[in-house]
């Protein structure tokens, strides 16, 4: 016969103070696992939102980034005429010639520079990335000294917003419009005319070229081919996974640092239920000793203390949660330091952080929850009895 | 004495629940120092810089060179002692795991500069003469097991290609604080390979330091040095070591300050579970309570038991914490050697550590205390039986 | 208004009144109390769960408030006292024997007694004398570093009544003291309780439900509902006697 589920949830009101002290401990540990969940989460969405699985991106071999990376006029028109290159509605070839520097330029708030990829792109570079739109403004002028800002740029950034001007290359740069990329990696970056940007930075090679695959499936043969050219010293990479190798160390970063903190916060969690617990036990002595004499099982103690931990855990995983969600308000941004440039990501919360952050907090109500419930159930009935 | 021998043998009254805090307590003190060395560590390039010494890069951000004739005008300006100039090259050690600085530097100038780079007078004459050498830190060369004469050889990111060099040094740091997780190598190397390779790329700098006659004319000559270019195709900003350094800090602070919330989260998790315990201790310890209340103990007595208690746990954790976080940092600094450069204990997080128990201690009591001193002695009584 | 032995009252109870609230009812505890209780007497308070009597013996010992009425102990009438007061007036002049001893678990039968002497101004030798003697009178000499959970009942009371006598109070309280006894052990602490009266001159006040104990008392007084009654339930009459 089974203890009502009743008694478990009785039990914990009873000792109201005890329940919530212990829950709110378990509930931080909850928020703290939830929280680096979805800022792992939020970065890789941003990541993976920025690349399109069908677009390639081609940088010199081993540079890692665009920022790095240095493709010659010659190089870029033999990847031009390559035929997995895809053409739009118009004919027009729907690849990139782009250039990526970084810039130094200061925050609004607190005047500290920071770096932001300032990007050259060419006609079929919005082409190449439907994500990004323009949502203010209107775009650059061929030939002219004008740019667009990302949205985060715009916000965050001086001389980013709609008609204020940036200082760099000798020149004055008007940005005319801003653009919306979602949460996606080009917020954080500025677009302006590659010829214009190419003439201002003294650079007389492209950084990157970037295109759209013909034929999705056909990138293997693409790579093998292009790499094993000796006329050209480049790497193509899919842009989904050009953009996670870029935070490849920020992401490793995160996880490790996530699950240290969560391994070392929820042992002080378990510890608290734990304690909680022996003495709900010990304070029940009597109480369990006259179960057992009315006939309850071992197992029907042992199940209703162990159930009464799991609630407790549940309560402060749902607490947790709760607080969590507010995270996603906040958007961080920080130096990606792979490719020392500026990165925004926001916290973002999923099903599947959801149930984790929900089973976690319910283990950790288990594992503790489960010493006391042992000696619970394996009390001696009239010593139990007994006890004052 | 008599009271503090009562609150002792009353804190250790329930061992199991005692013992489950005071490890709790010293969980969450070795996180939380730990973290704060993290943190520390973020300024500890900004630390272990120097404010005489400016670093000269272009205006518009890093990733720019400047033009090797720099060198000779800012040679020339009131103040400067030394001019020293490099690249970051950036290069990869067989893959990006294993992750370390490596710069190209003019060798003579820069062993100048920086006098905490301690070579011995051999290795330093043998790192000059070949062209080919490359000088590493103590640490990073025990990582690797690298000895003199051995071939290193690194894959280039910024400058395409392998890369050999010849070990010629191994250096020390005269400080704590000193980087010995670097490899230096020379500009000439470089410059020379790129002039064959790369001849766009070739007689460009990327950084200049400048070591200043007195610290005070810091700030005199670093304007100075960007007055200069002003309005040249490369303008040039120039700041002190410091300030460069502050500056990437800067750049990463968003995770800097996540890392500092998460480490006063933890201290209030286990404030939450210490109140816990007191709460319950407290709770079944009324009748003693008023027992001390009719024998005509006072309510201060009363809560100066029930907090003496709650300190007593509070500071047994966070001793017990202090002494377990110094093995700690030395297995951190053991098996991740290759992420940080030094991970010690600073005294002031040995202070930090006491403090937080503390407040963990007086935290978790007030209630209690509260409870305890101003219970009736009537109805505490009635709780027995 | 002389009792029993004819010596001058120690405890003088005029108009003594008393309620609870549970939840929004008054419940009326004690109604309207009046009567003396002589020094050097041994007087049991007797009556059924919810008579009132432990809370008589509270309001007499000080660590309850009365209502209304005033309660005048060697003369002083502890009713107006604060808190503060109260508590130093408890210290010196009474000492509490409880059911369940009530001893601190953490502390030896020396430390246990020792307790209230920590209030006074006594010096650590002085003490120590003090704590011996006491635990002479009560027969433990030789148990003095035991804890009290490695002592029987009765032996755990004897030092309860050490910790009572030590600071030498003139009037000792004592709420059921054999209640958690055995017969043989509930002897020996009445037959101390007895000897504390004729040797020591205490005034003993006894709540109490067992006739043997009631037995030992000089003087017994019946509580109902709040109200003092005689030996057969009646109104008490003014003079009361055993």
């Amino acid at each position: 016969m089974a203890i009502p589920f009743s008694y478990s949830l009785r039990n914990l009101w009873t000792r109201r103070l005890t329940t919530v002290l212990t829950a709110s401990g378990m509930a931080l540990v909850v928020f703290v696992f939830a929280a680096t969940l979805m800022l792992a989460e939020g970065l890789r969405k941003t990541l993976v939102e920025t690349g399109s699985y069908d677009n390639v991106v081609i940088i010199r071999k081993s540079s890692n980034s665009e920022v790095q990376s240095g493709v010659d006029r010659a190089q870029a028109s033999i990847i031009e005429s390559q035929p997995e290159v895809a053409r739009g509605s118009d004919g027009r070839l729907l690849l990139a010639k782009e250039l990526v520097v970084l810039i130094n330029i200061p925050k609004r708030e607190s005047n500290k520079p920071a770096n932001v990829v300032i990007r050259g792109i060419a006609p079929a570079s919005l082409l190449l990335r439907p994500q990004v739109r323009l949502s203010e403004g209107r775009m650059p002028r061929p030939g002219s000294a004008e740019v667009i800002a990302g949205k985060s740029i715009a916000r965050r950034f001086k001389g980013g917003g709609i008609g204020e001007t940036l200082r760099f290359g000798m020149r004055d740069w008007t940005v005319v419009g801003i653009f919306d990329a979602g949460t996606t990696g080009f917020s954080s970056e500025i677009w302006g005319d590659v010829d214009q940007l190419m003439q201002a930075f003294r650079r007389p090679v492209y950084s990157s070229v970037s295109f759209k695959l013909q034929d999705v499936t056909a990138f293997d043969q693409f790579k093998q081919r292009v790499e094993g050219d000796p006329r050209l010293t480049v790497e193509a990479k899919r842009e989904t996974r050009y953009y996670e190798d870029q935070s490849e160390a920020m992401a490793k970063f995160l996880r490790i640092m996530g699950i240290t903190l969560t391994v070392i916060f929820s042992l002080g969690a378990v510890i608290g239920a734990m304690i909680t617990m022996y003495a709900a036990v010990a304070n029940r002595v009597v109480e369990i000793g006259t179960l057992r004499a009315l006939g309850f099982q071992k197992m029907s103690i042992l199940a209703a203390f162990v159930m009464e931990s799991l609630l407790l855990g549940l309560l402060g995983g749902v607490v947790g949660l709760f607080g969590a969600s507010f995270m996603q308000l906040i958007t961080i941004s920080t130096m990606n330091w792979q490719t020392f440039s500026e990165l925004a990501f926001s916290f973002t919360l999923t099903l599947d952080i959801l149930w984790k952050s929900l089973l976690f907090s319910v283990g950790m109500g288990f594992v503790g929850g489960v010493l006391p419930a042992f000696r619970a159930a394996r009390m001696n009935i009239v010593e139990a009895l007994r006890a004052s | 004495m008599f009271f503090l021998k009562l609150i002792i043998r009353n804190a250790f009254r329930h061992k199991l629940r005692s013992t489950l805090t005071v490890v709790g307590i010293a969980i969450a003190i070795i996180a939380f120092g730990l973290l704060s060395t993290l943190v520390g560590l973020w300024y500890h390039g900004v630390e272990a810089s120097s404010a005489s010494r400016l670093v000269t890069r272009n205006a518009i951000s890093l990733v720019f060179p400047l033009p090797l004739s720099y060198k000779d005008r800012i040679r020339q300006v009131p103040g400067v002692k030394t001019v020293s100039y490099g690249n970051w090259f950036g290069g990869i050690y067989i893959d990006e795991k294993h992750f370390f600085a490596n710069e190209a530097m003019e060798p003579k100038s820069f062993l100048e500069l920086y006098p905490e780079f301690i070579l011995t007078p051999e290795q330093r004459e043998a790192f000059i003469r070949d062209r080919k050498g490359c000088i590493v830190g103590k640490r990073l060369a025990d990582t690797y097991g690298w000895k003199i004469g051995d071939l290193i050889t690194l894959r280039g990111t910024i400058f395409p290609g392998q890369w050999e060099f010849v070990l010629r040094g191994i250096y020390r740091g005269a400080e704590k604080g000193t980087e010995e997780r670097a490899l230096f190598f020379h500009w000439d190397y470089l410059n020379e390979t790129l002039k064959k390779t790369a001849p766009r790329r070739a007689d460009q700098v990327g950084f200049y330091m400048i070591d200043v006659e007195r610290p005070e004319l810091a700030a005199e000559v670093s304007q100075a040095v960007d007055a200069i270019f002003k309005n040249s195709l490369a303008e040039t900003l120039t700041e002190t070591e410091k300030a460069f350094q502050l500056g990437f800090v800067a750049m990463t602070e968003a995770i800097l300050v996540a890392i500092q919330i998460v480490s006063y989260v933890v201290i209030v998790i286990i404030m939450v579970v210490a109140a816990n315990t007191m709460a319950m201790t407290a709770r079944e310890r009324i009748a003693e309570y008023a027992t001390m209340k009719t024998l005509g103990f006072g309510g201060w007595h009363i809560a100066g038991i029930v907090f003496g208690e709650s300190l007593v746990i509070a500071l047994s954790g966070g001793l017990l914490g202090v002494a377990l976080t110094f093995p700690a940092a030395q297995w951190i600094q053991v098996e991740l050697a290759q992420f940080f450069p030094a991970f010690t204990i600073a005294p002031h997080t040995i202070a930090l550590d006491l403090l937080a128990a503390l407040v963990v201690g007086v935290a978790a009591g007030i209630f209690p205390t509260w409870r305890g001193a101003t219970i009736g002695i009537a109805e505490g009584l009635r709780r027995i039986g | 208004m002389g009792m029993g032995n004819g010596n001058p009252p120690i405890v003088e109870i005029v108009n003594l009144s008393k309620s609870y609230r549970r939840g929004s009812q008054t419940i009326p505890v004690l109604e309207d109390i009046t009567f003396d209780i002589a020094d050097g007497e041994f007087l049991a308070l007797m009556g059924p769960s919810g008579s009132g009597k432990s809370t008589l013996l509270n309001l007499i010992a000080g660590i309850d408030k009365a209502d209304e009425g005033t309660i005048r102990v060697g003369g002083v009438d502890i009713t107006s006292l604060s808190d503060k007061e109260l508590a130093a007036w408890r210290a010196a002049n009474v000492g509490f024997i409880f059911q369940f001893y009530n001893l601190m678990p953490v502390l030896t039968a020396f430390e246990n007694v020792e307790l209230p002497l920590l209030l006074t101004g006594l010096s650590r030798s002085e003490r120590r004398e003090h704590v011996a003697l006491a635990l002479q009178v009560v027969g433990l000499s030789d148990r003095v570093d035991h804890y009290p959970a490695q002592l029987s009942g009765g032996q755990q009371q004897r030092v309860a009544i050490a910790r009572a006598v030590v600071s030498d109070p003139a009037i000792l309280v004592a709420d059921e003291p054999t209640g958690d006894l055995d017969r043989v052990s509930a002897g020996e602490i009445l037959q101390l309780m007895d000897r504390l009266v004729r040797e020591f001159g205490k005034t003993i006040i006894m709540v109490t439900h067992d006739p043997r104990a009631a037995e030992k008392a000089r003087i017994i007084r019946h509580l109902e509902k709040g109200i003092l009654t005689d030996i057969d339930g009646q109104p008490a009459s003014p003079v009361a006697g055993s």
